[in-house]
């Protein structure tokens, strides 16, 4: 039985390692697809309408009103529900996406998606493959954590897009994550597929492990989410101050040469305004990142939970301060801290954007950080 | 675009104010106190004399104690201590602790000469029972039974409440409807009724309108939540007070019974006596492991398994176990875990009288991954040849595999594939009638000489399973056999089924908190000027959430049933224009 089980069916193995490189060359190529539709989508006339957003905004904001003072709306279908932003938002609508109003670029991203796609079933198939060819869940070490960790990040992307979400503006940054993810994970994480020790048998891996996985999935899509928010919410806020296009040049222009910080921060505006016209609005990033976070924040309780029970079961007490423990009470705290900001006068927006940053942060420290720097009773997970 | 009906500015405050009304008490978070940041002098005019003095002093001090209660228990500062909190358990992470590796933290000490004693000021090798971090989450708990208290009572006052009425403007409530029908204003009002009432709204009718809410589990899950994270601390802090934990090392055939003598290594939490050990007994009946025999990770233990017999109680029946890795033996309160293992070679001392002076396993140390030990054998009662009194010490290393052509004495493997035990030997004083207590592990050889061979080189030999060696002075040590040894971990921790129950609890509470939504809806109903029943409906979350606008339009359509709309013959409508405008029309799928 050992005999068989050592075998570790090398047929398999060696089929995960094909698969992986083969999603790693389809990642690359939905990458360069995803480039191409930023780049279109720049020559777009998207440029143009950036000064006119909020003159539109404005309008609507208007026609709004007096839909809302009209009273009679003839509605024989579904009834239509108006809806007011909160006071004090900017009332600012969302970008047309990367593609921007080019169909060419459209077309490209269509088709970054659909490698994406392919990529994933290749990725999951190494994955499969691997768990496989050592009859256990595919968790035993850091290559392993990595590539599923990959493999559920763009399964949430995937997810939300099926599920008619507005997030193929994410397919740039998941293909860049993706790939530094798997480059590391092949070539420095590296480890030749075999049994687990003694103490990771045990049905709770399977339990603590995936959703320990599946939380730092979508924690990703929150924080590259709170990310591009913090982008957007200076973006609008110079489209309201009319500092944006010509407008920036010429403040540009008046700025004076000694200061430097405040030429170089508007020049890199002047760069970066005509992808950040293209994203989602501040407030939908803002809800989004929100809303990931906060649905995933029980689930993370719920993992940490599990891992407190296996602890107890393995090493005789459900907490003991070891280094991998002690960064899921920080990554939890921080996310509690985050929630609560978000409840707290004068903490909301920026300053919970940072938190929920800082608290993602915590998470990839305790996955890469811990595993490699720290020694801790978690350290036999074979770096 | 502005139509006849656009209210005039005025109204336009008192539509606040109104909506406000509707707003409240939708939640039981303290209120925002930003004006109270800075204290005033709470004392007020001080009147003459002593009297006036103690009056004045009185009042300053409890008004200053009642402000600093309050922001204790504001939200602001609980978000403080919360990142204070995270911040403050950083460092036990970086530093090693006392409580998770003694060996480890000791070692830290003396290698940094400088730190080392600035760390120990510090509290950094025990941060989790230092001052600081104890400050903190005590402040912390504190702020938060300060939070939880009122806001039970003010959820109890909500329960108890009824929803505030519809406010005047429905039109400026985040989300709303409106259509004519011609059914009567109160048949729309009586079924509107029934349907929130369907949907498990809470009701309260008004005199054109209706009011409901709904997700009051919202905020009970969010105080139960809170008020398991006190369960939870309580439960933690007991069993750290009453635990106990030692570590037994037990040679294949032996045993041990579960009193404080009996343990190798004993640490208990600051409120537990000798008298809170539960008896039992058990013993290592045989010991099983098996390891990775191929491939890159060859070496790698695949399974431990320890067959016990145990006796519940001071007499109970023996019953047989099996205890492995994760799956502790569970007993008089007790848990039993396997933590280690490894050989203790058997042998047998005689003297040069040809009397046994020692027989028995040696449990001995593992140094590596493949289970090479280092051995220390100590026998005290020893006669010469000539019958002289002597002591002598044996020191060594036993190795389950050898390989020489390694040209390595250190094991290949750890199972038994070529065992040999490798030994030197020293006579003289053994130092342990010294009274400082002896590692049984350690051979102090400053007062012993080593045993030298014919041609004057210190005496060592590898003896196989069977062999004998015979010391120059005549004693003679047999290699009998090989017995495993495995440590086991006996702990006994109250407050375990506690700390989950309230760990249950927990998750229960911060799930209903976050995925139930609060919400009011109103609905009027009033006859419009040109005869028609004009109906609208609109609804109020605690944050803006794409759900309510669904639920909202959900509910309208379902009214519809019994209020049909009318189709307006008159003036072109301008919402269909604004809809397509609408600014969240867009972003609607990143919302949901
Ligand atoms: C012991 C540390 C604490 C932790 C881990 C914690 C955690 C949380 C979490 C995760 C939430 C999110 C639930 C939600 O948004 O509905 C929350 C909400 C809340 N917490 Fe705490 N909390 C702690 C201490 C406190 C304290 C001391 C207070 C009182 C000042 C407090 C008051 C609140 C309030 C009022 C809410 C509801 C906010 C809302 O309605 O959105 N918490 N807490």
């Amino acid at each position: 039985m050992i005999a068989i089980a050592a075998a570790a069916n090398e047929n398999l193995a060696h089929i995960s390692n094909v698969l992986i490189y083969s999603a790693m060359a389809v990642y690359t190529l939905a990458f360069l697809a995803h480039i191409a539709e930023w780049v279109f989508g720049s020559r777009s006339a998207v440029g143009r309408t950036a000064a006119a957003i909020t003159t539109e905004a404005g309008a609507a904001r208007a026609a709004a009103g007096a839909s809302a003072q009209g009273g009679g709306t003839a509605v024989l279908e579904r009834p239509k529900v108006v809806t007011r932003a909160a006071t004090g938002s900017r009332d600012v609508p969302d970008g047309p996406g990367a593609a921007g109003t080019s169909e060419k670029g459209d077309v490209y991203g269509r088709i970054a998606v659909s490698l994406t796609v392919l990529s994933f079933l290749l990725h999951a198939g190494s994955v499969l493959t691997r768990a496989l060819s050592v009859q256990r869940a595919p968790w035993g070490n850091m290559y392993e954590f990595s590539t599923t960790f990959g493999m559920t990040v763009v399964g949430v992307y995937l997810g939300l897009l099926a599920f008619k979400k507005n997030v193929r503006w994410l397919g740039l940054p998941l293909t860049t994550t993706i790939l530094l993810d798997l480059g590391l994970a092949v070539s420095v994480l590296y480890t030749e597929s075999d049994q687990l020790v003694p103490a990771l048998h045990s049905y709770w891996l399977w339990i603590h492990v995936s959703t320990a996985i599946l939380c730092g999935a979508a924690f990703w899509v929150g924080a590259c989410s709170t990310l591009l928010y913090l982008f957007r919410d200076g973006y609008e806020a110079r489209l309201v101050e009319g500092r944006t296009g010509a407008g920036l040049r010429r403040y540009l222009d008046e700025l004076p040469q000694d200061r430097r910080y405040a030429r170089f921060k508007a020049k890199l505006a002047l760069r970066t305004d005509n992808p950040m016209s293209r994203l989602p609005a501040a407030a939908t990033l803002d809800k989004l990142g929100y809303r990931i976070n906060a649905t995933v924040f029980p689930l993370w309780t719920f993992t940490i939970i599990a891992g407190a029970i296996w602890a107890e079961a393995a090493w005789g007490r459900y907490w003991g301060w070891d280094p991998k423990e002690v960064w899921s009470f920080i990554t939890w705290v921080a996310y509690a801290c985050f929630l609560h900001a978000r409840a707290t006068a004068g903490w909301k927006g920026r300053k919970a954007a940072y938190i929920a940053l800082a608290a993602f942060g915590c998470y990839i420290f305790n996955y890469y950080g811990v595993n490699i720097f720290v020694t801790g009773k978690h350290s036999y997970a074979g770096v | 675009m502005g139509t006849t009906e656009t209210p005039p500015a005025a109204d336009g405050a008192a539509d606040e104010t109104d909506a406000a009304a509707a707003g409240s008490r939708l939640s039981t978070a303290p209120e925002e106190e930003r004006g109270q940041a800075v204290p005033g002098s709470f004392g007020g005019v001080r009147k003459p004399g002593a009297f006036g003095y103690a009056a004045w002093a009185a009042r300053e001090t409890i008004g200053w104690a009642r402000w600093f209660w309050r922001q204790l228990t504001s939200m602001r500062v609980a978000l403080i201590l919360l990142f204070l909190l995270s911040l403050a358990t950083v460092p036990g992470s970086l530093v090693p602790q006392t409580s998770v590796d003694a060996v480890k933290a000791e070692g830290w000490r003396k290698s940094h000469e400088t730190l080392g004693p600035l760390y120990d000021k510090l509290g950094l090798f025990h941060v989790y029972s230092s001052v600081w971090f104890s400050a903190i989450y005590i402040l912390l708990f504190t702020s938060l039974v300060g939070c939880i208290v009122p806001r039970t009572w003010q959820f109890v006052g909500q329960l108890r409440g009824r929803p505030p009425a519809a406010p005047r403007n429905l039109r400026r409530l985040p989300a709303h409807t409106t259509w004519r029908t011609d059914a009567e204003p109160e048949q729309v009002l009586a079924a509107a009724r029934t349907l929130l009432k369907k949907r498990r709204f809470r009701t309260e009718p008004g005199s054109d309108s209706v009011a409901s809410e709904k997700g009051y589990l919202r905020e009970a899950g969010n105080l139960v939540f809170h008020i398991a994270l006190i369960v939870l601390l309580i439960a933690f802090a007991s069993g750290q007070l009453w635990k106990s934990e030692g570590q037994k090392l037990i040679v294949e055939g032996d045993g041990f019974a579960n009193t404080l003598v009996q343990y190798d290594d004993f640490k208990s939490g600051s409120l537990f006596t000798a008298d809170d050990l539960k008896p039992f007994s058990f013993y290592l009946d045989d010991f099983e492991a098996t390891y990775e025999r191929t491939g890159p990770q060859r070496g790698t233990p695949r399974t431990y398994e320890a067959h016990v017999t145990y006796h519940e109680g001071a007499d109970g029946p023996g019953r047989k176990a099996t205890v492995k890795v994760n799956e502790p033996l569970e007993t008089s309160g007790s848990k039993v875990y396997l933590i280690g293992h490894g050989y203790a070679p058997v042998v047998t001392v005689r003297d040069g009288q040809g009397d046994v002076a020692f027989r028995g396993g040696i449990p001995s140390l593992p140094i590596d991954n493949n289970i090479t030990e280092s051995t220390v054998l100590k026998v005290g009662d020893y006669r010469t040849k000539d019958g002289k009194k002597d002591q002598i010490g044996f020191k060594g290393n036993f190795v389950p595999t050898l390989d020489l052509k390694t040209g390595t004495m250190l094991s290949q493997f750890p199972d038994l594939d070529n065992p040999r035990l490798v030994l030197t030997a020293y006579h003289g004083w053994l130092g342990t009638n010294s009274g400082t207590p002896q590692n049984v592990y350690q051979l102090d050889v400053s007062k012993m000489q080593q045993f030298k061979d014919k041609d004057g080189n210190p005496f060592a030999q590898a003896l196989k399973v069977g062999d004998t060696m015979t010391l120059p002075d005549g004693g003679t040590l047999k290699f009998e056999g090989i017995k495993p040894w495995a440590t086991f971990q006996i702990s006994q921790q109250p407050g375990n089924s506690t700390a989950l129950a309230g760990a249950v609890a927990a998750l229960a509470g911060v799930a209903g908190s976050l995925f139930i939504q609060r919400r009011r809806v109103w609905v009027r109903a009033v006859r419009g000027k040109d005869g028609h029943t004009v109906v609208e409906l609109a609804g109020l979350g605690r944050s803006e959430s794409a759900k309510l606008p669904e639920e909202l339009a959900d509910l309208a359509a379902a009214l519809q049933a019994d209020a049909p709309p009318v189709t307006a013959t008159d003036a072109p409508d301008p919402a269909e224009s604004a809809e397509s405008a609408d600014p969240s029309a867009a972003s609607e799928g990143a919302r949901a």
